[in-house]
């Protein structure tokens, strides 16, 4: 019988075999998925991994996997210290909202006001408006012990309540005609996020999360805070022997990770998604959970895990889209390729031995 | 279009645009359509649907479709609108009000390809077209069956968001129910979604568990009519946005329906692509063109009901009655339609108010 | 005896039935959570027994059938769950936001064709005399069996986790694994156990909602119930006596912000919308406030593995 052994260093081989290894085992439960749909699962496989990146239409492509990948790196490194520290921020996503709704209000309380200031100040009410919605489970898990999971997991529902009322309410646009909605930030430069480097998708949201990658990176490996994380979350006893307040972390973490989320809000509705709407909130919050974990919750391993998922995402509804493929059919695969990246990831820590008898 | 050259051949093209390029015939049409929701959901997405499997069967081997399903609003609609123009459509349907501005934004990069907006009002490129249709007509026939159908008289309505499309069919069904019968009071709760069986669901329990005996709704599902079948006949409703007919639903709860019939415009626009005479538009088709349709009316509604509401079905198709026909006030009793006068479309679109006699406030 | 135009004992009645999914998920999952596990993928499971349990009852033609069908499909489903986070040691959090992914895709591939069926009624269990009976009648005898059995399991299960070895077994594998490793517990087999079992009731939830609360088959039908439950747990403090407290909590503000919208309540309509979410929060910090521990299982959320 086969049974696991865990190993005495983790093997630096595995560490990055593992993604690989992983990536073609769901190409091959994949493809067999896709051919029972009638499909064929060489076409397929090629439209969802090569096409975004190498295809005809790659030029266009390339530049919207750093879109659709800059926010889901951006909150995901937030949360990652989080949970590195033992702190579970779930609701990633209202922060994203509540970002999104202050930074854009403040730059619609001033329209059509031009000023180079406008842009830097709304960054700032993004982060704030995310960190004082984080800001709400960390003080009262801080004071009233109460748990951080469920606060802010309800506080998204919440935020998204506050959300319709602001597109159908107070950021209406005034002349939309009655219609829900926000003014359009592409009517209004001064306050827009437009794109630095378009063939690249560039825009100063994914300026942010590439930087805060390297400063996370700096932070959890140089830094005394990082330390302080790393020991509250593998040694909560030592690190309180170390002089780390619980406390403390608790509001540095949520309010780290709040900020960030909300400037991936603010990012991305003053650039590629251009206005509040009811629907503006589109589960990056949720999605950046699982970008932390894949890229097990290092800085540069989930910028890596970032693109993966923003490749899945667009080259999925290529495959969707040109082959007729039903969305849920990519849901699935989605579903199975992190599966396998999770399951393979066994091997950097354990190799399977032949064990002989029972234990 | 390759590569690099993208923006300037958009710029070349809004040139070439401009000068009423339209005018040609195509043999081979692409047609594509872009989803706000999956295909099952049995309601809004399903009849788009419905529509572009229409435009399949009229023309054949002379189209082909391509579909998007679960699209979110912003910068995946205007990836998806991209890969879609990249890729050969000639005409693509964006089938939801969140689309507005990324059909306009992408319309710009492809000034040869046709962008047809849902619900929408902005046509800021000449291959933007803009369709929708005319609910309110559909609300009126309901309005007046529930306004004779109702014992208790109290009526309810299960909202989804405070925006024009919905506070339009509001007044339309309270109108006419109010005139089948003026002791009618309306009930409204706002769900805040357009897709929660299980909160439709109890929203409509609430309303029945409150003496509402008639039931219409303007989110997505059938649980609000489930709801009412639990009350073996005392509580009656409607279908929304798809027929509904489910067997067991009939006579009892669904005694009519609304149907969104997308089919005539998809088939009509590809068509006129196909032939030459395609041309902007800013289509608003109702009952007439068999945009909306009211879906056969059971034999729970007494025969005269019924042939009351077909009458003004078919008034409202001949063009002799509006809905919306004067003396109307509003809430706050101010006056908006004068003895006679019909709304204009400018203030359907942007409602904003209750017309008079309905309790509660709109929510702000 | 009415309150501002609402019934407060039909009130009563309509949150028992409204909260069944979310109190059989929630149970289920304080089971999982107490030997430790954290599996977030309870969305997924319930909307895969929502599809299991509709198709079953339509095709048998019985809902009892049905209910075991989503029972069956969720623990199905969990069993992925279970043998990446047991067998394979892979991040639990991770992993069960994985599963709700999957299985939101499966059940919507699945469930095709099954849109716009009406599956056979989940009925009343007790006779119309009792129902019927002022008061009393619709609060205790009008409901249909799953009310009970939702009710009964919030017994078992407190019974079970509190008085039974089986209770001490799991509490002791949720909180130190080590310790019950060492008196020779098989951590990993009794964990996938709990796993499978909070699959099934989760997936039962899913099936109420599919078959009895709505009836009928479409595409994310649990639409979020999912999360909830998980929140109820936390909420409860992992006791099965909470849990049902904290559904039919937020089971009743749901229900009661609706009836007050008919009603004309003064109340702005998006402050109504928000309550349940908010006075939940409220209810949780008064219940925690000066307490130290918050009562999760000392191991949850850690992997297991036995080095000998």
């Amino acid at each position: 019988m086969l049974r696991l052994e865990k190993r005495p260093t983790p093997s630096k081989f595995w560490l990055y075999a593992t993604p690989p290894v992983a990536v073609i085992l769901t190409m091959i439960a994949g493809g067999i998925l896709f051919a029972a749909m009638g499909k064929n699962p060489f076409e397929v496989i090629r439209t969802i991994f090569w096409d975004p990146l190498f295809g005809e239409f790659a030029f266009y492509l390339r530049g919207q996997l750093l879109v659709k990948a800059g926010p889901l790196i951006l909150i995901a490194i937030g949360l990652a210290l989080g949970f590195r520290a033992g702190i579970w921020n779930i609701g990633a996503e209202g922060q994203y909202i509540m970002g999104a709704i202050v930074g854009a209000g403040v730059g619609l309380a001033v329209f059509p006001t031009e000023s180079r200031w406008i842009f830097p100040v709304m960054v700032i009410a993004g982060a704030f408006g995310g960190w004082v919605w984080a800001m709400i489970p960390a003080i009262l898990k801080t004071r009233f012990n109460t748990n951080e999971i469920l606060v802010s997991l309800m506080l998204v529902y919440v935020a998204e309540t506050i959300l319709a009322k602001a597109s159908t309410g107070f950021l209406k646009n005034p002349e939309g005609m009655g219609f829900p909605g926000s003014r359009n930030f592409s009517s209004y430069p001064a306050a827009q996020n437009s794109f630095i480097y378009e063939p690249l998708g560039l825009h100063w949201g994914g300026v942010a999360a590439l930087v805060t990658a390297v400063l996370a990176y700096i932070l959890l490996t140089r830094h005394q805070a990082g330390f302080q994380i790393r020991l509250a979350g593998q040694a909560p006893r030592a690190a309180r022997f170390h002089g780390v307040s619980p406390a403390r972390l608790v509001v540095l973490c949520m309010g780290i990770s709040g900020a960030l989320a909300g400037l991936a809000g603010m990012f991305e509705v003053t650039g590629p998604a251009g206005q509040i709407s009811i629907d503006f909130n589109t589960g990056y919050g949720f999605t950046a959970i699982i970008v932390a974990f894949l890229g097990r919750l290092n800085p540069l391993g989930i910028v890596l895990a970032g693109f993966l998922m923003a490749l899945t995402y667009v080259g999925g509804e290529m495959a969707s889209t040109n082959l007729g493929l039903p969305d849920a059919a990519i849901q699935v695969f989605q579903g199975m390729l992190l599966f396998f990246l999770l399951a393979v990831d066994v091997l950097t820590n354990y190799r399977f031995r032949l064990a002989v008898g029972a234990h | 279009m390759k590569r690099r050259n993208l923006l300037a051949t958009a710029a070349m093209g809004l040139l070439l645009a401009s000068g009423g390029a339209f005018a040609q015939g195509m043999d081979k049409v692409k047609a594509c359509f872009v989803y706000v929701g999956p295909i099952g959901d049995g309601g809004w997405t399903f009849q788009h649907h419905q529509g572009a499997l229409a435009v399949q069967e009229a023309y054949g081997d002379k189209v082909e479709i391509q579909w998007q399903e679960n699209v979110p609003e912003g910068a995946d609609a205007e990836r998806v609108l991209t890969q879609m123009a990249l890729g050969g459509c000639n005409i693509i349907f964006t089938t939801s009000f969140g689309y507005m501005d990324a059909t306009n934004a992408i319309a710009a990069k492809f000034p040869d390809v046709k962008f047809e907006h849902a619900t929408g009002y902005k046509r800021e490129h000449p291959n933007v077209s803009t369709y929708n249709a005319r609910f309110y007509e559909g609300r009126a026939v309901q309005g007046h069956i529930a306004g004779k159908m109702t014992k208790t008289n109290k009526i309810g309505y299960i909202a989804s968001f405070p925006i024009p499309e919905v506070i339009m069919g509001i007044n339309s069904y309270y109108l006419h129910a109010k005139k089948a019968n003026p002791n009618v009071e309306l009930s409204i709760v706002w769900a805040f979604t357009w897709f929660d069986p299980a909160k439709e669901a109890d929203a409509a329990k609430a309303l029945i568990d409150q003496g509402v005996d008639v039931i219409a709704s303007h989110t997505d599902s059938t649980a609000p009519l489930a709801e009412a079948a639990k009350t073996n006949g005392a509580v009656i409703g409607f279908g929304q946005a798809s027929d509904m007919a489910i067997p067991e639903y009939m006579p009892t709860p669904r005694v009519s329906s609304i149907i969104d019939n997308w089919a005539p415009y998809y088939v009509k626009r590809v068509g006129e692509l196909m032939d030459g005479t395609y041309a902007q538009v800013d289509s608003w088709a109702g009952i007439k063109e068999g945009e909306v349709e009211i879906g056969m009316i059971t034999d729970a509604v007494p025969e005269e009901v019924k042939a009351e509401a077909e009458a003004m079905r078919d008034a409202i198709a001949a063009g002799t009655y509006h809905p919306f026909t004067g003396p109307i006030n509003k809430q706050d009793g101010s006056p908006w339609l004068a003895e006679g006068a019909t709304a204009p479309d400018g203030d359907l679109l942007g409602m904003n108010f209750y017309v008079e006699g309905i309790v509660g406030d709109i929510p702000q | 005896m009415d309150f501002g135009g609402i019934n407060p004992v039909i009130l009563i009645a309509t949150l028992m039935a409204s909260a069944v999914p979310i109190l059989l998920a929630a149970l289920g999952e304080t089971v999982v959570e107490r030997a430790g596990v954290l599996n977030l993928g309870v969305e997924g499971m319930m909307v895969i027994g929502a599809l299991g349990g509709f198709i079953v009852a339509v095709q048998t033609g019985s809902p009892v059938l049905g209910f075991i069908g989503g029972a069956l499909a969720g623990a199905v489903l969990s069993l992925i769950f279970a043998a990446l986070t047991q067998v394979f040691l892979a991040n639990q959090v991770a992993t069960g936001l994985a599963l709700t992914l999957f299985g939101l895709g499966v059940s919507s591939l699945g469930g095709q064709g099954y849109n716009g069926i009406k599956p056979p009624p989940t009925e009343q269990l007790l006779p119309d005399a009792l129902a019927d009976l002022p008061v009393v009648g619709p609060i205790f005898f009008g409901h249909d069996w799953v009310v009970y059995f939702s009710i009964a399991m919030t017994a078992v299960l407190w019974w079970v986790l509190k008085a039974t070895r089986v209770g001490l077994i799991i509490r002791a594998v949720g909180e130190s694994h080590e310790a019950a490793h060492a008196l020779g517990y098989k951590v990993n087999r009794i964990r996938l156990m709990c796993i499978a079992f909070g699959g099934a009731m989760a997936g039962m939830g899913g099936a109420y909602v599919s078959l009895a609360r709505v009836p009928q088959w479409v595409d994310g039908i649990t639409a979020g119930a999912g999360w909830i439950a998980l929140a109820i747990v936390v909420f409860a403090s992992w006791r099965p006596w909470r849990v049902l407290i904290g559904a039919y909590l937020f089971g009743g503000i749901t229900v009661l912000q609706l009836n007050l919208q008919v009603a004309g309540s003064v109340i702005p309509v998006e402050y109504l919308s928000m309550a349940p979410y908010l006075i939940t929060i409220l209810v949780l910090v008064i219940m925690s406030a000066g307490r130290k521990a918050n009562g999760a299982p000392a191991a949850l959320g850690q992997n297991f593995h036995a080095s000998r």
